[in-house]
């Protein structure tokens, strides 16, 4: 046995302690789930054993399952029955093994007890905890895409009640010892010095190692003729439908579970819920969300395309030029992290201004208690405003936000490089203009490299790094090393018009533009985007940023590139809005919609005027796939011409930047979620359809004739494993 | 139970009626649990006094349940299977709660999840944000029912159908529709808060928008005053063959000529009534043209609303003595009570033909085509 040990005492006591080796903490694996089999069996088996103590040696009780180990399996490795035969293992020869072998079992939790940590404990005949607030108790396993499938959704409903169990698996919260107990999520709160005596107690005192749901006679719900069930298993579906759009398949399944799983003996409940998690394991989407929310995002946020060979550095002292909106929240989330800033811009007025920002959400921050107030003020004396290029002495980093436009920023590269140190870089904060034309005014272009935040900076945790064609690894290294200060999360580009993430996600607006002008009506335009998971519509977003933003954008291109730019679908559509209709977006008092004073946004009546539709609407799911596909048509360009060079920074980059739809797991995972062929396939159809944007590439299609995925496949695995 | 054994006396006491006569009784009920569960037909045949001869069953259609036990009467009588038997169905809204019944439809979540389940309010509402009907359309309508079934009572147009129930001593316990407010005026009505609002924050009208998803917002326009009442009713139709009326004794007032039902789009849910029209009449070989008035339920204004608009009808033919929003919607017995409203009104009127109609849960919707002989 690996990763736990077995002891018994004098007294029959069999003290089982989780340690799994090398790592912070215990983890679900296939070694741990023979080990507690063979721990159990050890139990059950030996006459002088009475009952055993299930406990950790490690700060935590139990994580849940290993992330790598089930992303490995995820998403179409194993066959449905496979899957099935997978889950058994854990589910009836761990976890139910464990209930009826005849000896009681208690889990003394004596850390977090998460996902397969908490089955355990639930499978236990009684749980004492620690009353520590930081030993929390739950089962997330539904913002991976899975259910508890080791009889979590079946004992925790019987344990109770079936209302409380849908919120907790639901919701996938994590409940601190003293609610817990209230709930009934456990048995016993006691002093962290006292948990192994507690549990010895309940063995030596009041141990019974039958559960209530073994007694001949139990029933566990009566189904509809209970009007509580009526109630959650009527509301719920609707609150799934409308929260997942439903795309994620998780939460209705935990709800099945629960409603059909409580009208069954406990036996068959617990083979039902294994079915369903069978399904979920097979689902691209549960290897999506693994995959690019936890695992990838994980990565990046550890700094994994950091040159290795680079001495980790930091950032002590940060100017920050320009003190608008942007420049604000960097200044903001820098001082949070600790680093003195200088916020500079060309009156002490606006300098002072952009500081504002920082004491505004500040000052919100104290007043709902999250920060104390003196932590507060040494953050905000850490930013100095200030109009002086000399204050940038000493700063190892200096970042522009200035307005988009290469003469000021040239101007303003070239002020504070007078006075940097040697080592010092420069980013510049753009979003779209080349990072290698903007070097072209540093007198160190190797030191020169593009930052790009998103707005607002306190809420938004991504940064696309842009690596200019002159930008040394060291710099590379070092911002990236002042990303990770700010602990939020890099992906790394190379130079090219609008990076990666403007570019994509202006295919995005730009389609939904275009469907307008194709005589799609608005609301259904709108709603495709929501049903494919964006938060909000093109039409909505566009009113938000005004039409000007990604008209400049063309403009700039179209004056950069000459006859080799090529218009975008909507130029139309932008150019009436802005110059025939007067509609530019909310700013200037509407756009696609009305901003009434007294009620909420409506789509502008004129626009079916101006735009009329068609007697013929297609059906959202076709509107919905056109607004993926050609996102993701768009960063496959992206990756075959160099701009992203890892498939899982364009995945963590779209989720994270622009809000692209986490169960698509981005859109390279989109693409593989379809098939690589059908995508391919789809995307012909809708070029000879709507044009040649949708035409595949020859890269593309040569990777879907080879049958060549973005990521390394899942090594097959047999059942077993 | 007394509401339906009391119909069913008043049936036979009319007619002077040998109920041994009678094969069955299929009653209507669209929430047979409780009091109401277990075969009520039979249970009501025996509290009724009938032979116990007469055998007794319950169908569920929703709303439409009356009607279509009256189509099942008529069905047994048409294919030899009875002489004759009473059609009719009964609810007691007051005794039970709204969706007591539950079932797969609403609340096994995998089900309800896949069919886009809503509450039937939400559907109402889709139906007047599509079509366009304003608050003030389906307030107008309710107050024209109101005015309708005043006039109606007033006239005692429903003298020969209403029956009053006694209690133990004889006493009449109730007699009219108590449902009615003669006085409701537009600006009345403009006051009432809109229902359904809080079912589609809950997560409904997002359900809804994904089912049509040409609309923006949901325009939430009903409420108490337009839409059907919730009341306590009963109501019986005897339909029987030629050697029944001889033997009994009867002269028929009108025959069952066609009848059918038909499954619509189950999210908005009450659209069935139109197409349900198209297809009756296609059977029989009839136009709109053919028809003298149409009862259809008024479970929701905009139902009507919709039905008067998708057929073209004038409103004067088309639920002429009001109908459910101002007297109620028994929802098990609305389907025979507006069957013998109509009945009556041919007679009146001196006309042929009419056409029953209901929208009933999940989508259904059933039709029944009368002819006065």
């Amino acid at each position: 046995m690996k990763t736990l040990r077995l002891d018994v005492d004098a007294d029959g006591i069999a003290l089982i302690t989780l340690e799994a080796p090398d790592k912070p903490m215990n983890v679900v694996s296939p070694q741990f789930i023979d080990d507690m089999i063979a721990a159990i069996e050890r139990v059950a088996a030996d006459a002088s054993i009475k009952g055993a103590i299930i406990t950790s040696a490690k700060p935590a009780f139990m994580a849940g399952a290993d992330l790598k180990y089930i992303l490995g399996i995820a998403g179409g490795a194993l066959t449905l029955k496979q899957a099935y035969a997978f889950s058994q293992k854990p589910s009836v020869q761990m976890h139910r093994r464990l209930e009826t072998c005849g000896k009681p079992f208690v889990a003394a939790i004596n850390g977090l007890a998460l996902g397969g940590g908490y089955e355990l404990a639930l499978a236990c005949h009684h749980r004492v905890i620690v009353d520590d607030p930081k030993a929390v108790v739950g089962l997330p396993e539904v913002t991976v895409g899975l259910l508890p499938g080791s009889g979590g959704t079946q004992r925790l409903a019987r344990m109770v009640g079936l209302e409380k169990a849908a919120a907790l698996l639901l919701d996938g919260r994590s409940v601190p010892p003293t609610e817990a107990l209230q709930l009934g999520m456990v048995d016993q709160v006691v002093p962290a010095a006292q948990l192994l005596s507690a549990a010895r107690g309940w063995l030596l005192n009041s141990s019974n190692p039958v559960r209530a749901w073994d007694v001949k006679g139990y029933r566990s719900s009566n189904g509809l003729l209970n009007p509580t069930v009526v109630k959650v298993m009527s509301e719920r579906p609707a609150q799934i439908a409308a929260q997942t759009r439903r795309n994620f398949p998780a939460p209705i399944a935990i709800l099945d579970c629960l409603f059909q799983g409580l009208l069954l003996p406990f036996d068959k409940a617990l083979q039902l819920e294994s079915k369903h998690f069978a399904r979920l394991l097979c689902d691209p989407v549960a290897r999506n969300l693994i995959r690019t929310s936890f695992v990838n995002r994980g990565e990046a946020s550890k700094l994994a395309r950091r040159p290795r060979d680079v001495a980790k550095s930091a950032v002590t002292r940060l100017g920050v030029l320009g003190a608008g909106m942007m420049g604000s929240g960097i200044a903001y989330v820098a001082a949070q992290a600790g680093v003195e800033v200088v916020l500079l811009d060309s009156s002490l007025e606006l300098a002072e201004k952009g500081k504002q920002y920082s004491v505004k959400l500040l000052d919100k921050a104290v007043e709902r208690g999250k920060q104390s107030r003196d932590a507060a003020d040494a953050i905000l004396a850490r930013i100095k405003p200030t109009t002086s290029y000399e204050s940038l002495a000493g700063c190892e980093l200096v970042i522009e936000a200035v307005f988009e436009d290469v003469g000021v920023k040239a101007e303003v590269t070239q002020r504070a490089e007078a006075v940097l140190g040697a080592s010092a870089i420069f980013g510049s904060n753009t979003s779209t203009l080349p990072i290698g034309r903007l070097a072209e005014a540093s007198s160190r272009p190797a030191q020169f490299i593009g930052l790009h935040f998103f707005s607002p900076v306190d809420r938004m945790p991504l940064v696309e790094v842009i690596v200019g064609a002159s930008t040394s690894q060291e710099t590379l290294a070092k911002s990236l090393d002042f990303v990770g200060q700010l602990r939020m999360t890099p992906i790394v580009v190379n130079d090219s018009r609008g990076f990666y993430t403007s570019r994509v996600f202006q295919t995005f607006i730009h389609e939904g533009m275009r469907m307008l002008e194709e005589g799609i009506e608005p609301a259904r335009i709108e709603n495709a985007a929501m049903a494919a998971g964006f938060p909000v519509g093109p039409l909505a977003l566009l009113d938000e940023v005004t039409i000007e933003l990604p008209w400049k954008i063309v403009q700039e291109a179209e004056a950069a590139l000459g006859a080799n730019f090529k218009r975008p679908c909507a130029y139309d559509v932008m150019r009436r809005m802005l110059h025939e209709i007067k509609r530019p977006g909310r700013r200037h008092g509407g756009g696609f919609y009305d901003y009434p004073k007294d009620a909420p946004k409506r789509l502008w009546p004129g626009l079916s005027a101006a735009f009329p539709p068609a007697r013929k609407q297609p059906g959202v799911e076709e509107l919905r796939d056109r607004l993926l596909y050609i996102q993701a048509l768009e960063t496959a360009r992206c990756l075959e011409e160099g701009v992203i060079t890892h498939p899982a920074d364009a995945d963590v980059g779209a989720l994270l930047g622009w809000g692209f739809p986490a169960w698509t797991g981005g859109p390279l995972s989109f693409i593989e979620t379809v098939g690589m062929e059908k995508f391919v396939a789809e995307a012909e159809r809708m070029a000879s359809t709507y044009g040649a944007r949708f035409a595949p590439s020859d890269w593309l299609r040569a990777r879907a004739e080879q049958g060549e995925a973005f990521y390394e496949t899942a090594l097959p695995r047999t059942a077993a494993a | 139970m007394q509401l339906a054994a009391q119909v069913l006396q008043a049936l036979a006491e009319r007619n002077g009626l040998d109920t041994g006569l009678v094969d069955d009784v299929v009653l209507g009920c669209a929430q047979p649990v409780g009091e109401q569960g277990g075969n009520i037909g039979r249970a009501a045949v025996l509290a009724a006094g009938y032979e116990q001869s007469v055998a007794g069953q319950q169908v569920h259609r929703f709303c439409a349940s009356a009607l279509e036990a009256v189509n099942a009467a008529a069905a047994q009588v048409m294919t030899g299977a009875s002489d004759a038997a009473i059609g009719g169905g009964v609810e007691s809204m007051s005794r039970t709660v709204m969706g007591a019944d539950s079932g797969a439809w609403s609340a096994d979540p995998w089900f309800a999840y896949h069919n886009y389940f809503a509450p039937q309010g939400i559907g109402a509402d889709m139906i007047a944000t599509l079509d366009g009907f304003t608050r003030e359309d389906v307030d107008d309508y309710a107050v024209e029912s109101q005015r309708r079934a005043a006039l109606a009572w007033q006239q005692g147009r429903f003298s020969k159908a209403v029956v009053p129930v006694r209690d133990l001593i004889g006493e009449v316990v109730l007699d009219r529709d108590e449902h009615m407010r003669p006085e409701t005026t537009r600006e009345g009505l403009a006051k009432l808060k809109p229902s359904f609002v809080g079912l589609g924050q809950m997560g409904f009208d997002a359900v809804g928008i994904q089912r049509y998803p040409q609309i923006e917002t949901i325009q939430h326009v009903h409420h108490g005053g337009n839409s059907s009442g919730i009341v306590d009713g009963a109501g019986a139709v005897l339909v029987g063959n030629k050697s029944f009326g001889e033997r009994a004794g009867l002269k028929p007032r009108a025959r069952v000529k066609a009848f059918t039902s038909i499954g619509s789009e189950p999210t908005i849910m009450l659209t069935a009534p139109s197409a349900v029209t198209h297809k009756l009449l296609k059977r029989c070989g009839m136009s709109l043209k053919d028809i003298d008035l149409f009862e259809i339920n008024e479970a929701f204004a905009a139902v009507v609303l919709r039905y008067i608009r998708a057929l073209d009808l004038d409103p004067q033919k088309v639920n002429v003595n009001g109908g459910a929003i101002a007297m109620g919607h028994p929802l098990g017995a609305t389907g025979a009570i507006i069957l013998g409203i109509v009945l009556d009104e041919l007679e009146r009127r001196g006309l042929g033909t009419a056409l029953i109609t209901l929208c009933a849960g999940n989508g259904l919707g059933t039709a029944t085509i009368i002819e006065r002989v």
